[in-house]
């Protein structure tokens, strides 16, 4: 129990957000600062609204963006969508009526601060420390890197935060996630999520919230801390959280919506008090020794099926005898074999994208293992950057050329591959190593099968055309 | 939307799967609705049809297509359900197939709280409860069971009665039919306060 003066950093956000506490089983009350809408999560709830002749409540501290269903094939405009995906297309219309009526702010196709909404909320400044944020969306999770607790949440639940922008939540508890150390050569913010969601279990951190700490942690620039809090949910925690410190200070000032001038300095001043105090403690806690971590690779149909790249698939017999079934299903799924190597192993496509990692600091490592080299013969290499401000920037910076020239496809800003539902997906049986966050059956694709790893490990494979250790590449 | 939930009796369709994630439940393809329709027949089609195509040939194999199965209107089904993706598709999909009820060891928290807003009761039970039900429905298919929500219990087919545990407020709104929206909204005069003493730093209009 942590002690009326020491505080976790969840602890303080959540205590500032409570208009009422609830008690005796009731929920508490807890305002939102930001809600993030997309196209997917949110027709439903506008239609609630409507029903009710309700209006938004702060459409001020609402924004929205379109990403999940648009296309990333440059050559499609809106009139080639609306014949080749019609419903696509007017739940896309449908976003921008909604916001039209209700004056929220929206990024639509062709606006440039368009981009994965994951993705546009920290690079706008929109997500900053102490803040709650949610969307209908489970990887709100990613915000979270700025010391803000966010959390996905439901379309019920956002048709709530649109009436009253509050939502009705029960007090999660707190899970410390500490990982020490500094990080080897090729080993970075993707593979230490993956290694604590292969520790913890995909169910490890249900009902808490993560709060991620450590000397491995701290040394993550903004991106990389994204990348981490990005994939809590694939640990069951609704939230992830990483105390703001000089690195979040340095990302956030200047950028378009945070504060200036005297208003910055003052919430300079606060942010400094949110960190976890010393004492306080959390419900359970773990720790990693990062300096003993390797690239990881998943090769289940589950995020927290994964090995270090070195190593096998488990042997059956080392699996407990009740989760036997489901492990060798997945196996059955990827056309795997218990005790199986995967390095080596031919893949199809890669895909470099999803709010996990399609920053400008996942392009640049990608960018830096394939510059001057080419995409294996026959691969398909998908570049997806997640906003139009990090593809404006790659282009600048020629890293889209280095893509173009090693043979990769370069695309427009969206979700793409990540979850196959604009036309970009695996055919049934392809493998792919992408940098996504998900690899449940069919989430690339019917049938589409798919080893999760970093941005440095997509990038090695996509030059040799098999599952490959980056370190090998490098040096 | 207000749902209700009370008591239901009926039998179940086994799902010994863990970590059931809801892209399984219902796949990305049908997210494109901007209503609740037409999501019944995307229930877990990936596992249902063999192209996972709702027009394509069933999967004889899987539970829903097993005509011992065809009126089970609860799911009984492996650890942590629900997992992943915050759809609500999902519980929509569900309820929108003919279930009542899930039963598992574990549900997502997600998935948990989107299931209870639309009078899709999730029920935990322990892993020994759970074994003994998947046995009792391998053994008769017809086995029934009774979810009581009012006295939280869950009737076993041995003639034993299971707790299980139900955020106490989702549990009255179902009970009484009342919708959380309306409970909120009834908070305005608290909240307008609370905006008033917390003003906010960010303004999304002024990007
Ligand atoms: S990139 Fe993938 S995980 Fe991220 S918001 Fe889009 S669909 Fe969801």
């Amino acid at each position: 129990m942590t002690s009326a003066s020491t505080r976790t950093l969840f602890e303080k956000i959540w205590r500032r957000h409570l208009v009422t506490a609830g008690e005796r089983g009731l929920p508490a009350t807890l305002f939102v600062d930001l809600h993030l809408v997309h196209e997917v999560t949110s027709p439903q709830a506008f239609t609630a609204l409507a029903e009710r002749g309700l209006t938004v409540r702060r459409p001020d501290l609402t924004l929205a963006t379109m990403d999940h269903s648009t296309p990333t094939d440059p050559s499609i405009d809106d009139a080639k969508l609306r014949v080749l995906d019609p419903e696509g297309s007017a739940q896309l219309d449908q976003l921008q009526a909604n916001c039209e009526r209700h004056g929220i702010p929206l990024y639509a196709m062709g606006d440039e601060r368009r981009g994965i909404v994951h993705v546009i909320g920290p690079e706008l400044g929109a997500t900053q420390p102490g803040m709650t944020v949610v969307c209908g969306d489970s990887h709100t999770s990613t915000h979270g890197a700025v010391g803000a607790l966010a959390f996905g949440i439901g379309t019920s639940e956002v048709g709530h935060v649109l009436a009253t922008q509050c939502l009705l939540q029960h007090r999660p508890n707190t899970y410390e996630v500490q990982v020490d150390g500094s990080l080897p050569e090729g080993v970075v913010a993707k593979d230490i999520i993956l290694a604590v969601i292969a520790k913890l279990g995909i169910g490890g951190g249900t009902g808490h919230v993560f709060e991620y700490t450590g000397e491995a942690i701290r040394a993550l620039d903004m991106e990389g801390r994204m990348t981490v809090c990005n994939m809590s949910i694939e640990g069951g925690a609704r939230a992830g959280l990483i105390a703001p410190d000089e690195v979040t200070f340095d990302y956030l000032e200047g950028r378009p919506m945070a504060p200036s001038g005297e208003a910055w300095e003052a919430a300079l001043e606060d942010w400094r008090s949110l960190p976890t105090d010393e004492g306080a403690t959390y419900d359970r806690t773990t720790t990693i020794d990062g300096s003993a971590l390797e690239p990881m690779v998943t090769y289940g149909t589950n995020p927290g099926m994964a090995i270090p790249i070195a190593g096998a698939i488990p042997e059956d017999r080392t699996i407990e005898p009740e989760k036997r079934a489901s492990f060798l299903k997945a196996l059955e799924y990827m056309a795997l074999e218990p005790g199986q190597q995967l390095q080596g192993k031919p893949i199809d496509v890669v895909f470099v994208g999803s709010c996990t990692n399609s920053r400008y600091s996942d392009l640049l490592a990608a960018a830096n293992v394939l510059r001057g080299r080419k995409v294996a013969d026959g691969l398909r290499v998908l570049v997806v950057p997640g906003s139009d401000a990090v593809k404006r920037q790659a282009e600048r910076d020629g890293l889209a050329q280095v893509f173009v020239d090693a043979g990769a496809e370069w695309r427009e800003a969206g979700c793409s591959m990540c979850l196959a539902m604009n036309g970009d997906q695996l055919a049934p049986g392809q493998y792919a190593v992408s940098t996504s966050n998900r690899n449940f059956e069919g989430r690339q694709g019917a049938g589409g099968r798919t080893f999760l790893a970093s941005p440095l490990t997509a990038a090695a494979s996509a030059i040799t055309g098999r599952v490959t250790d980056v370190r090998e590449v490098l040096s | 939307m207000s749902a209700r939930f009370e008591r239901f009796t009926g039998t179940m369709a086994p799902l010994p799967i863990q970590n059931v994630d809801t892209d399984q439940i219902i796949p990305a393809s049908y997210l494109k609705v901007t209503d609740r329709s037409g999501l019944a027949s995307g229930l877990f089609c990936r596992w249902r049809y063999r192209d996972g195509d709702p027009e394509g040939e069933r999967n004889a194999g899987f539970v829903l297509n097993q005509p011992q199965h065809q009126n089970a209107r609860i799911l009984l089904a492996g650890d942590n359900f629900g997992c992943g993706s915050s759809r609500e598709h999902a519980p929509w999909a569900l309820v929108g197939y003919g279930f009542r009820a899930v039963i598992s060891t574990s549900f997502a928290d997600i998935f948990r709280s989107n299931a209870l807003k639309n009078g899709l009761l999730v029920v935990p039970v322990t892993g020994e409860v759970s074994a003994a039900l998947f046995d009792a429905v391998a053994a008769d298919p017809a086995t029934r069971v009774t979810i009581d929500l009012e006295s939280r219990t869950l009737s076993l087919p041995d003639g034993g009665e299971a707790a299980f545990d139900v955020d106490p407020f989702a549990r009255r709104c179902l009970l009484d039919g009342t919708d959380q929206l309306g409970y909120l909204l009834k908070q305005a005069a608290a909240i307008g306060a609370f905006e008033a003493e917390h003003p906010s730093r960010l303004d999304t209009r002024s990007a």
